[in-house]
């Protein structure tokens, strides 16, 4: 239970994923923003009028899939790295998933590193393909890692062998 | 004796917002802060914050600092700020005494006050708690982020709140290990997307957990925690021992306002406001009508909150001195307005009914 680990249950995190057809034809953005808080810098940072909350900032955001692009901005904007962008239109046997990550050393493309869930425990090798890190993102580099479509629900992090 | 119009104390966010605020209104203020850089907690903070754009929102607390500085900046024909200095008394007839590099001694008298001393840290209480590598939230974010210095190589948190997600998160950041984050209620007290990013990272998270005991003989070299039963009762057998030579001890704030007590401002004991606070109306005037209050002294909340009060103080002190501001109805009606939307939640439903308590109209 989410409230007592810190770990969502596969439902909550099947609840906030758009479907496979809406992955496979492009990139765009998962939510994982489970609770209310006060809090909307993820809408107001999304220049595709995408992410909706409204006058109450303590609403949950809420994603329209259809004028999310993917662009990634929001992700490094969200104090709670609670964004990650999915995008499955460049193959049928993997997808590529993009997450803020502030750690240092930064991986690099082409490097192989540990994929983890969301209770940070080790799934798979996956591959690098990307990482941004331009001052417009303010410290909250983004990492694209190239991962095996069965753990489209799995993966949400990595690990580097030179960190802990 | 020093004359000014408003003395402001304490130069965190609701005191620089105060200071802005008041200099905006035409008031000459003068802002003493007791440490010798500005800004608060906020110094310390590396992470980005929450909260709405108007309160900058995403933006990091030490950058949200820079931003506060600026603006007092331009206001700095009106503002004097004295820094290395800490108000050690407010009496009856208005004057306060404050001690400047620790030996030299001032007398000052405001037409108006405004009390923002923020909070300090609660402790916890269990054998050995004096060990060396025991700390508070506070004097681990001073060490890594003011000073660079890592405080150790294994770190137990105790405390689930914001606070303890935040530091942990800092901590792994410096390179630390966090071994596990423990708390004693049943549910993670802070924001579940602090939680989640820190349990990716493979942080275990305990929850009705508690500290059973410290053990080392020089310094810290285990922790053990136990678990808690239903009525908060430590469970024989439960524990679990962690070889870590930090413990981090997060288990909340308290308002630090032993000044305005001393001034004799009427005072309650508000526990979702997390202790002692001035009842004080709806433009943060306390009973003593020349004392004003903003921030974590009057109630522990956020950054967000805090710096709204403090323009919200800062305005109705000046107000109150007759340097009214030309928009000062349609400014107040914002402040309150912004302030109600922080408020407006259900993770902030403890401060509402707090707020509402301390509130005399
Ligand atoms: C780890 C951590 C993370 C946080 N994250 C967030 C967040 O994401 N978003 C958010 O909105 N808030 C956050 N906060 C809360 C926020 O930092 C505080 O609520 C805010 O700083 C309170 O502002 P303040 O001005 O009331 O008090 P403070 O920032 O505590 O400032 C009080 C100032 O008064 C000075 N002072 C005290 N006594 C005297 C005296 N006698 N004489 C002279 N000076 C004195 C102190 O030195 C200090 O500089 C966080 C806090 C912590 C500790
Ligand atoms: S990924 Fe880009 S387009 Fe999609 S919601 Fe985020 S900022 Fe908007
Ligand atoms: S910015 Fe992040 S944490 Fe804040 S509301 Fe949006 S998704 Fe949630």
């Amino acid at each position: 239970m989410i409230e007592k680990t810190g770990i969502p249950s596969r439902e909550q995190v099947m609840d906030v994923f758009p479907d496979v057809e809406r992955i496979n034809k492009g990139p765009v953005a998962v939510i994982e923003c489970y609770k209310e808080i006060p809090c909307n810098p993820c809408t107001t940072s999304c220049k595709f009028n995408a992410i909706y909350i409204g006058d109450d900032i303590n609403k949950r955001p809420d994603l329209s899939e259809e004028k999310c692009i993917g662009c990634g901005v929001c992700l490094s904007k969200c104090p709670g790295l609670a964004i990650m962008v999915v995008d499955g239109s460049k193959s049928s046997e993997t997808v590529d998933i993009t997450i803020p990550y502030e750690f240092l050393p930064l991986p690099k493309p082409g490097e192989i590193v540990d994929g983890l869930d969301r209770s940070g425990a080790f799934i798979a090798k996956v591959k690098i393909i990307k990482v941004l890190n331009p001052k417009s993102y303010d410290r909250t580099p983004l990492v694209t890692a190239s991962v095996d479509r069965k753990y489209l629900y799995d993966f949400r992090n990595i690990r580097l062998e030179e960190t802990l | 004796m020093i004359q000014t119009q408003l003395a402001i104390i304490g130069g965190g966010p609701a005191g620089l917002c105060a200071a802005i605020s008041a200099a905006e209104s035409g008031s000459k203020v003068l802002l003493i802060e007791r440490n010798d850089t500005l800004g608060g907690q906020l110094v310390k903070q590396t992470h980005m914050f929450f909260g709405s754009e108007k309160q900058y929102a995403s933006t990091r607390g030490i950058d949200i600092a820079k931003i506060l500085l600026d603006k007092l900046e331009e206001h700095k024909d009106n503002i004097t700020i004295m820094k290395d200095t800490t108000v050690l008394g407010i009496y009856e007839d208005g004057v306060i005494t404050a001690m400047r590099d620790e030996d030299k001694y001032m007398k000052i008298k405001p037409e108006a006050l405004i009390v923002a001393t923020g909070a300090s840290e609660k402790f916890l209480a269990f054998p050995n708690n004096d060990l060396p590598g025991i700390y508070g939230a506070g004097a681990v974010q001073t060490l890594m982020n003011v000073h660079g210095v890592k405080p150790g190589n294994k770190v137990l948190m105790v405390g689930a709140g914001n606070i303890g997600l935040i530091v942990s998160y800092q901590l792994m950041q410096a390179g630390v290990k966090v071994e596990a984050i423990i708390d004693a209620a049943p549910k993670i007290g802070g924001y579940l997307v602090h939680a989640s990013k820190i349990r990716r990272m493979g942080v275990p998270i305990y929850t009705s957990y508690t500290v059973k005991e410290a053990i080392g003989s020089d310094a810290l070299e285990k922790a053990i925690i136990w678990k808690l039963d239903e009525a908060w009762k430590p469970i024989a057998g439960s524990e679990i021992s962690f070889d870590v030579d930090v413990m981090c001890v997060s288990v909340g704030l308290t308002p630090l306002n032993e000044l305005l007590v001393m001034s004799g401002c009427e005072m309650q004991y508000i526990p979702e406001l997390s202790g002692i606070v001035p009842m004080r109306n709806e433009n943060y005037q306390t009973t003593v009508p020349h004392i004003f209050t903003a921030g974590d002294s009057c109630g522990v909340e956020e950054a967000s909150s805090a710096m709204v009060e403090g323009y919200l103080a800062g305005l109705c002190a000046s107000d109150h001195i007759g340097n009214r501001h030309p928009m000062y109805e349609e400014k107040k009606a914002d402040f309150i307005n912004q302030l109600e939307g922080l408020r407006s939640g259900p993770e902030a439903a403890h401060i509402r009914s707090g707020v509402e308590k301390s509130l005399r109209r």
